[in-house]
């Protein structure tokens, strides 16, 4: 039994944690934009907080699940709807089996996560389940979900009570999104920071850029005012990762996401502190964002309470979820 | 923080660079690779990902079982560096020689985009852009862009040229092409600037293999040049 795409949508794809420990064969380590989510979704089914889930943009795919299942949608609103009855985010779901799961409008956000409680039949690629778009692999064949695709469940569960003539059922626990509408994007100063003259620095800390069009998994890019460098200086290719902000030649900036390439020529001016990573990736084209600066021991703390804070809902919904499963 | 020379930063909260020195230079290369390679062998329990450049090195880590694992107090800077003091003094047996690899490059226009323009541009026969790209041994300094993309060098200063001012949006896995100084092959079909000078019918990317990728720092190659025929039947 199974889930099955009955419409295609836009860019939906498996990811989870990342694949690292090859990125010095150029294989980038990909996974969620929006790691936060991600963990999310699986903490409230009480699973693994890196079990893969699919990553979900607007237009999205239409979802038949063919069995019963409790899933849970964390991460941007897309309003979704199952079998056109609206339901929430970041809450877990019993949804019955034939029922269809729909988004209908992008209300916020870039990007949402489908976590479902029965584990996905589906290989690992060099230890990960994210798809590499580029690689052809992972994931789901190596590329993103078409109609006709049939995502087959490994295990099997027996639910003690669910109403079966019922769509869906609502389970009484959930968590309340901290992504918020949080304006500044933390920063720390990257290793070529002070490569920059004193004015952009200044502003690159005080003004706002934008997100261009062209964004996506593998970089934001942004406008605004042009920023200059003391001397014009080469950097020699080097690595990069996820949120390393580069300044390219004509004085723009790129934030490198998930599917960053894994080596780059382009100063490092700044890097997004990890904690903050999701914030931006639910960030959209056309939107404005400040920058703020941070301490590195700030960063690490944030990053560890983040970390704390979804453990803690790991494990009271994996103690609710053991009442419910048989 | 500096230590033997060293210069050890912080790239973000879950990556320290060591750079050594940024310039190309294969011995520079080989100090990297050998720091690299010494690393990969005592496998500390919060590295995730380790990547060579040209003259440096990034540690990816697990920030959780990193400061977990060692004392509050001490900032990841500085637990890495600990590391280095130890394994500089280990005397750990690493191989450094490299392996060779030659690799076959038919440089017939239909493969070779840019080789007409390139012997036009810089007046040299394009026979004779073959020869001096087949005459020298050049050492794989690092993989990045793409998934096996080896970068290599130094080409013959006659035959370096810059990147395209625009990059097409597919070349075509196996193009084999020249970015200044630099040779490399791409191992999947991608949108890219280098000037393509031929092809190789090699695999540079299997994603079925356990190995997926066949170029690793620190190899040295060789190309020859094959005809159309020996192309299409290789």
């Amino acid at each position: 039994m199974s889930l099955q795409i009955i419409k295609s949508g836009l860019l939906d794809s498996i990811q989870d944690k990342g694949r690292h420990g090859y990125q010095h064969l150029g294989i980038n380590p990909g996974g969620a934009m929006d790691s936060f989510s991600t963990q999310a979704g699986n903490a409230l089914l009480g699973k693994d907080l890196y079990s893969p889930v699919i990553e979900i943009h607007f237009p999205a795919s239409v979802i038949l699940f063919e069995k019963e299942t409790i899933i849970c949608i964390t991460g941007a609103d897309f309003s979704p709807v199952i079998n056109q009855k609206k339901i929430p985010i970041d809450q877990p779901i019993v949804v019955n089996k034939n029922s269809v799961l729909q988004f209908e409008k992008k209300e916020s956000g870039a990007r949402c996560y489908l976590a479902v409680l029965h584990k996905f039949d589906l290989d690992k690629w060099l230890n990960s389940y994210s798809t590499n778009l580029v690689a052809g692999a992972g994931g789901f064949k190596g590329r993103a979900l078409k109609i006709g695709d049939i995502i087959h469940f490994k295990n099997n569960f027996e639910y003690k009570y669910l109403a079966k003539e019922k769509d869906l059922s609502l389970l009484p626990w959930k968590t309340i999104s901290t992504q918020g509408a949080k304006k500044e994007i933390r920063f720390i100063k990257g290793p070529e920071w002070d490569w920059l003259t004193n004015d952009a620095q200044k502003v690159f800390a005080e003004r706002n850029f934008q997100i261009l069009n062209n964004s996506n998994r593998m970089g934001y890019h942004l406008k605004g005012n042009s920023l200059k460098l003391k001397e014009d200086k080469q950097l020699i290719s080097s690595g990069v990762t996820f949120g390393t902000i580069q300044l390219l030649p004509n004085g723009q900036m790129i934030v490198l996401m998930a599917d960053h390439q894994t080596t780059g020529g382009y100063p490092r001016i700044a890097q997004i502190i990890s904690a903050d990573l999701p914030l931006l990736a639910q960030r959209n084209p056309g939107d404005e964002i400040k920058f703020y600066e941070v301490e590195h021991d700030f960063a690490e703390q944030q990053l560890i309470e983040q970390h704390m804070q979804l453990v803690q809902l790991q494990n009271a919904s994996k103690f609710k979820m053991e009442k419910i499963l048989l | 923080m500096n230590f033997k020379g060293l210069t050890i930063s912080q790239l973000g909260d879950t990556a320290i660079i060591i750079n050594f020195e940024n310039k190309i230079d294969k011995t520079l290369n080989s100090k990297v690779l050998h720091l690299f390679k010494k690393l990969k062998k005592i496998a500390l329990p919060f590295v995730r990902d380790i990547v060579p450049g040209y003259s440096s090195l990034v540690i990816f880590y697990d920030l959780l079982i990193m400061k977990s694992k060692n004392p509050i107090n001490k900032t990841c800077i500085e637990i890495i560096t600990d590391q280095l003091k130890k394994i500089m003094e280990e005397d750990l047996e690493i191989s450094s020689l490299s392996r060779r690899i030659k690799i076959p490059v038919c440089y017939a226009e239909k493969y070779a985009w840019d080789i007409n323009e390139i012997s036009k541009e810089k007046n040299i026969p394009v026979d004779e852009i073959i020869r001096l790209h087949t005459a020298k041994k050049y050492r794989v300094y690092m993989i990045g862009f793409l998934p096996g993309f080896a970068y290599m060098g130094e080409v013959d200063k006659q035959i370096a040229i810059p990147r395209k001012m625009q990059p097409r949006n597919k070349v075509e896995a196996g193009s084999v092409g020249i970015a200044g100084l630099q040779t490399g092959i791409y191992p999947l079909d991608s949108p890219g600037g280098w000037q393509i000078i031929g092809k190789t019918p090699l695999k540079l990317f299997t994603k079925e293999n356990d190995d997926p990728v066949l170029l690793q720092p620190g190899d040295e190659i060789e190309f020859y040049s094959i005809t159309e025929d020996e192309f299409t039947n290789y």
